[in-house]
């Protein structure tokens, strides 16, 4: 794949009628990079997508796609893109082997249709018609005809929607791999779990505004503790006093935040306090979780507004 | 051309699978012929029945064809976002369409190949029978229709486009001059079946088959003014998504 200047959208604007969906949006999708597009629903993560792949039309502001504008440029821009809607896109009764190799030969990339039908797990398959496919079977086919586009940049909608366990693993390395090779990635997902596992960058949506952008190391900063589990109605005032820094606990659970990062001076006192007073300790992280992340920044913007 | 020929396998692969199209494109115009060519019921005024009934069965597969079966079924595509992911494809909408076009063509192809000769077993005799007048006939009749086709497809609803598809493909068969002769009509509702794609399509038919057009003048003129405009019709209002 040739180098490319990924996503770029600078100060976005997507009106329908009197309703604005996209409000001054900025953002960069780096090639090479996976970029999560994060958000509730309505927060205009589909809006931005599909003004990117050249189906929306923007109101006002800059838009563009390795380089090209996705509307002027559409025909240029589909040889090298690839779409994975969130559902359908499929003639329901077309049997997986002919849709692959309709694909195939649509973007006449010389590839193997039976290739792409292994690499997505689906070799039992690939004589099933569309519509008796599960819904993560259905995801893997969409995610088949992505690659037969051996594409540059690749717009992914939920692409976990809906797949098991072991179809997760397989879309995860795939999508891992395209950025490996210096496709841009960018996926609008609710699955924050997965957004964390495979983005490099994410992009917080809320109200048709970005609420919060970057790696997930730079959103974080500022908000790292330490959070444990243990048994409920701990002595915390004293926890607090041993540890010097404000412990709280999340109302009748056993769930306890130490406002400091994680040491292992920290992690040595709380083991022995908890040691001395013969409690068990279920669970440390150090980490704030992308749920976590995200319920934060959303309250945040929208405490904002 | 890759990926024209890609899309119109594709095509033809879907249009093979899908029973209720085949039934719709075949099996009614041979029902009606074979049904009315052998029972004499119709006012058609000649001893066989067929030599009626023949130009009015094309005329109905082509409005099955290019119409209802390529109208319900693109609209369905629309609902299910066929299109929109083709479009994001460097298919493109002129070899979109046209893959669909040639599909089109090929199942008139079969449905002459079906309905000709059994038009010949009840009677039919082509002895006046302009083949190339035939053949222009046939592509004036799918663009109008399938102009019309697109436009519902492109404006409705999945399941509104079936139902209206339907409906009107029943209106046009009655009020088309297809089945009852044109002549046996109210006159508010000749006048009507005149003005329609189905009246013009079928008498310039039974000119280009028989020999027999009732007002072949004016039909030709409703026949180029449907098949020029409904195409544009269906361009301006369309929808992909």
């Amino acid at each position: 794949m040739e180098s490319v200047n990924g996503v770029i959208v600078e100060n976005l604007v997507v009106r329908y009628g009197d309703i604005c969906a996209v409000n001054n949006v900025s953002f960069h999708a780096a090639s090479g990079e996976v970029t999560a597009i994060l958000g509730p629903n309505g927060a205009g993560k589909t809006s931005v997508i599909e003004v990117c792949e050249g189906f929306g039309k923007s109101s006002s502001g800059h838009v563009e796609v390795l380089g090209l504008h996705p509307i002027r440029d559409h025909n240029k821009l589909t040889t090298r893109m690839g779409v994975m809607l969130q559902g359908g896109g499929v003639y329901p009764s077309a049997r997986v082997c002919d849709v692959v190799q309709q694909f195939c030969d649509i973007y006449d990339k010389q590839c193997n249709a039976d290739e792409l039908i292994a690499m997505v797990g689906l070799d039992e398959r690939r004589q099933h018609i569309w519509k008796r496919l599960s819904g993560g079977e259905q995801q893997r086919v969409s995610l088949a005809l992505v690659l037969a586009a051996q594409p540059d940049v690749v717009f992914l909608d939920e692409p976990t929607s809906g797949v098991d366990v072991n179809g997760r693993l397989i879309i995860r390395d795939i999508v891992t791999k395209l950025a490996h090779d210096g496709c841009t990635v960018l996926l609008a997902t609710h699955e924050l779990a997965e957004a964390e596992k495979v983005a490099d960058h994410i992009v917080i949506f809320d109200h048709g505004h970005v609420a919060a952008a970057g790696s997930i190391a730079e959103l974080r900063r500022g908000h790292e503790y330490t959070r444990f589990t243990s048994d409920q109605n701990l002595d915390i005032a004293d926890l607090s006093r041993v540890l010097g820094c404000s412990v709280t606990c999340a109302q009748n659970s056993g769930d306890y935040n130490i406002a400091v990062v994680s040491t292992p001076a920290i992690i040595a006192t709380l083991s022995s306090w908890l040691h001395e007073k013969n409690l068990p300790l279920y669970h440390v992280s150090s980490l704030e979780s992308l749920e976590d992340m995200f319920s934060r920044i959303v309250a945040a913007s929208e405490n904002k507004t | 051309m890759s990926a024209l020929r890609a899309q119109l396998r594709a095509e033809l692969q879907l249009v093979s699978r899908n029973g209720e199209q085949l039934l719709l494109t075949l099996g009614i115009p041979v029902l009606l012929l074979v049904f009315f060519g052998l029972v004499d019921v119709l006012p058609t005024d000649t001893d066989k029945p067929a030599q009626f009934l023949l130009p009015g069965i094309l005329a109905l597969a082509v409005m099955s064809s290019a119409m209802v079966s390529l109208g319900i079924a693109t609209g369905f595509e629309r609902s299910y976002q066929v299109l929109k992911r083709l479009g994001a494809t460097p298919l493109g909408r002129s070899r979109l369409i046209l893959a669909k076009i040639i599909s089109v063509f090929c199942v008139e192809v079969v449905q002459m190949i079906v309905l000709l000769p059994i038009g010949l077993m009840l009677g039919w005799r082509p002895a006046n029978a302009t083949w190339l007048l035939a053949i222009l006939v046939v592509l004036l009749g799918t663009s109008a229709f399938a102009g019309i086709g697109l436009t519902m497809a492109g404006t409705l609803r999945g399941e509104i486009n079936l139902a209206a598809q339907n409906g009107l493909y029943l209106v046009l068969l009655l009020l088309g001059g297809i089945i009852v002769p044109m002549d046996k009509l109210p006159t508010p509702l000749r006048a009507v079946g005149h003005a329609l794609p189905s009246g013009a399509l079928a008498d310039v038919m039974r000119e280009a088959l028989t020999g027999t057009s009732s007002m072949l003048g004016t039909s030709l003129v409703v026949l180029l003014l449907w098949a020029g405009i409904a195409p544009l019709v269906a361009a301006r209002l369309f929808r992909w998504s």
